[in-house]
């Protein structure tokens, strides 16, 4: 087990810098997980980690000692990839005991059996450990690349994406099973998505990444509930937060606020006073929706109806003032 | 335009029987999709009205028309496969013309209807460009472009969003769903996800093992579904099942379950032995001395809200938690469920129990 540290680390390609973060802990045992955009430095960010990128500034830590320099051998990291990389031509079991058979690490075959068995109950395939890898399921097969990081016992698991590749129903199901793992096992994971889901179910606590900068840090209910800027306040939430301008506000909240900010489960439909006429747009009972506009700017609010609206019908949305996030025109949080 | 009915299809392959006496009634302009696991029989129907397979019994009309045993090309109809499939070393004009050249279309058609289509789908400005060049979005424009300058009657989609990354699977249900509202083209459209489903459909057709279990716009689904099967494969988490405590009959208005009194809509069936459906975000935790007694066995933060899994007496269940509510893990509840929200089903048949919720309900296509 270990803790990550990243002081000051900056990775440049040409005239783009991918990552520049002046300082990043991950504490031992912790699920932490990188959240952004595509292009926004994630995986540079666990490449530099792993080794498999050396900074152009600053340092990399574990547990505490300096392993900039070391290659990505030495730094004990397992790595879990979008694309499972298995052998084709061999056995789940064997690609589970490949990295036991190297020639660092040389296990006698009773323990690599033991080992192999111990991960493949976990990850439920002990039934599979003798069928060729390309026999199974794409979660079968993400599972196997699971298991050949676990049985290596590394201290820190370094994965990117690896559930994106899967689909819907699987990708619910192995996030239960990573996440219960990884609190088993006491395992410090950094973890890379774009998907906020798997951020806010899996992690402990959260690093929003724009543009190689973190923007904020924090558990999953603090970044939801406190977001320090726009950006970070519409990256989590599905269907995303609510900007309105601030001239719907008037008279409450900061002076220079120029949008207001509100969550969908927070805006409240056919009661209560505030900008109260909207045209229904649409109206989903399934999805327990309603999307309402005035004067061009559109509404969400999520609510259980008994009856539908129709589109074009008017509507009366509350902005409950204890909800609302005031932002100044740069995209700053407002205190109120 | 055209309305699709089929008629007590069926397709054998050998000894496997891949569509079992199916008969639908798909009406003119609606957008249906046909929603199940692999292999009950979603693409062979989509292929049988294609042309593409020629059933082994039953009829196929097209606005009233035989067409069971016509070719393909002989029925209108656009089969659309992927829908990204787009040529890449052709800019997007050459593109949109591939289609209507491939079927030795006069010059001037091709150009009014590339421009008409263009402008459906707002790319007017790209029709110079190269697909290469082109952003994510514009791109599937491009591709959804190229499958409509056909004008067919109808069209019929094979998972054509099956190998997108998520977002441009969401980004393009959104697209196809505006076109479709524009152009109102009969469209069947086959998938194994219900999110598709939901997102698109004005009318669902769920399949099992090359039978129809249930027709019906996408609130019929999710609110009476016709049978346990049906409850099962949709919503997210899925309706949760609770088997009761005794028979049931007709005029009940509360039942057994787990040992307490749960009020249900009032009973016009009878079982012998029944189990009762909740949808998690019509699972109320309230204190623990009233309803059901559950324990909280593990949570998930979704920002919005919780989903709390919990024990009880009769099983393992979810509930979607409001987000301040804030449960944790062995938190003793009661669990109350929105009675007007639940159904029940005939353990037995498995099949959804009439009641005075599911009369209020009429389902909106026929099917047998």
């Amino acid at each position: 087990m270990a803790s990550i540290s990243l002081h000051g680390a900056c990775k440049r390609f040409g005239a783009v810098t991918a990552v520049d973060i002046p300082q990043l802990e991950v504490a031992d045992g912790e699920f932490f997980v990188l959240l952004g955009p595509s292009g926004a430095g994630k995986t540079t960010t666990l490449r530099l980690v792993a080794g498999l990128e050396t900074p152009d500034a600053g340092r990399v830590l574990m547990n505490g000692r300096d392993v900039t320099a070391e290659p990505p051998a030495q730094r004990d990291c397992a790595f879990v990839f979008q694309q499972y990389s298995l052998y084709p031509h061999l056995t789940v079991f064997d690609n589970i005991a490949f990295p036991l058979r190297s020639p660092m690490r040389r296990l006698d075959e009773a323990e690599i059996r033991r080992r192999v068995a111990r991960v493949a109950e976990v990850l439920h395939i002990e039934s599979k450990l003798l069928s060729k890898a390309t026999a199974l399921s794409g979660g079968e097969m993400q599972r196997v690349a699971i298991g050949r990081a676990l049985v290596r016992q590394p201290s820190v698991f370094l994965m990117d994406e690896p559930l994106s590749s899967l689909d819907a129903k699987l990708r619910e199901e192995l996030r239960v099973e990573l996440k219960r793992l990884q609190r088993e096992s006491g395992a410090t994971v950094l973890y890379v998505t774009h998907d906020q889901v798997e951020a806010t179910t899996l992690a402990d606590r959260i690093a929003i990444l724009e543009h190689g900068c973190i923007q904020q840090v924090g558990t999953p209910l603090a970044i939801y509930d406190d977001p320090q800027s726009l950006p970070v306040a519409q990256r989590l939430g599905s269907p995303a937060i609510n900007v309105l301008p601030a001239e719907w506000f008037q008279g409450s909240g900061p002076a220079h606020a120029t949008h207001v900010a509100i969550r969908p489960e927070d805006v409240v439909v056919g009661a209560g006073d505030g900008p109260s006429h909207f045209d229904v747009i649409e109206c989903s009972l399934v999805k327990h929706m309603v999307v309402a506009e005035r004067g061009g700017i559109e509404v969400r609010a999520r609510t259980l109806l008994d009856q539908a609206l129709a589109p074009g019908s008017p509507v009366r949305l509350a902005f409950p003032p204890q909800h609302c996030l005031f932002f100044d025109r740069s995209g700053q949080r407002l205190a109120t | 335009m055209a309305a699709i009915q089929i008629h007590q299809l069926q397709k054998r392959f050998a000894d496997f029987t891949a569509v079992k006496n199916s008969t639908l009634h798909l009406e003119d302009g609606k957008f249906v999709v046909l929603l199940g696991p692999s292999g009950c029989g979603k693409t062979t129907t989509l292929r049988m009205i294609a042309g593409l397979e020629f059933p082994t019994a039953g009829q196929i009309l097209l606005d009233g028309e035989d067409v069971t045993y016509r070719r393909p090309r002989e029925r209108d109809i656009a089969m659309v496969f992927q829908l990204f499939a787009l040529y890449p070393h052709m800019g997007v004009r050459e593109n949109l013309e591939f289609p209507l050249r491939n079927e030795g279309v006069p010059r001037a058609e091709i150009d009014r209807r590339v421009r008409e289509v263009a402008a459906i789908l707002r790319i007017e400005h790209l029709l110079g460009s190269r697909i290469g060049g082109l952003a994510g979005g514009d791109r599937q424009r491009v591709a959804l472009g190229r499958a409509i300058v056909r004008n067919p009657k109808a069209f019929l989609m094979d998972e054509p969003l099956g190998t997108l990354d998520a977002e441009f699977r969401e980004l393009m249900c959104v697209e196809l769903r505006k076109l479709h509202e524009r152009l109102r083209t009969t469209t069947v459209f086959v998938t194994h996800d219900q999110n598709e489903a939901m997102a698109l459909a004005d009318h669902i057709v769920v399949m099992n093992k090359g039978e129809i279990l249930q027709a019906d716009n996408p609130l019929g689904i999710y609110n009476f579904p016709s049978c346990v099967f049906v409850a099962r494969f949709i919503g997210r988490p899925p309706m949760n099942l609770l088997p009761v405590d005794g028979a049931v009959l007709a005029g009940m208005d509360r039942v057994q379950v787990g040992g307490a009194a749960v009020p249900v809509p009032m009973l016009q069936a009878q079982a012998g032995r029944a189990l009762l459906g909740v949808r998690p975000e019509h699972v109320r935790l309230v204190a623990p001395e009233v309803g059901l007694r559950a324990a909280v066995t593990h949570v998930e933060y979704f920002g919005s809200h919780w989903i709390a899994e919990l024990r009880s007496a009769a099983g393992t269940l979810k509930a979607v938690v409001d987000k301040a509510a804030r449960p944790r893990e062995g938190d003793e509840v009661g669990l109350a469920f929105e009675t007007q929200r639940v159904v029940m089903f005939d353990a037995d048949s498995e099949l959804l129990l009439a009641s005075t919720a599911t009369a209020t309900h009429r389902p909106r296509m026929l099917h047998g």
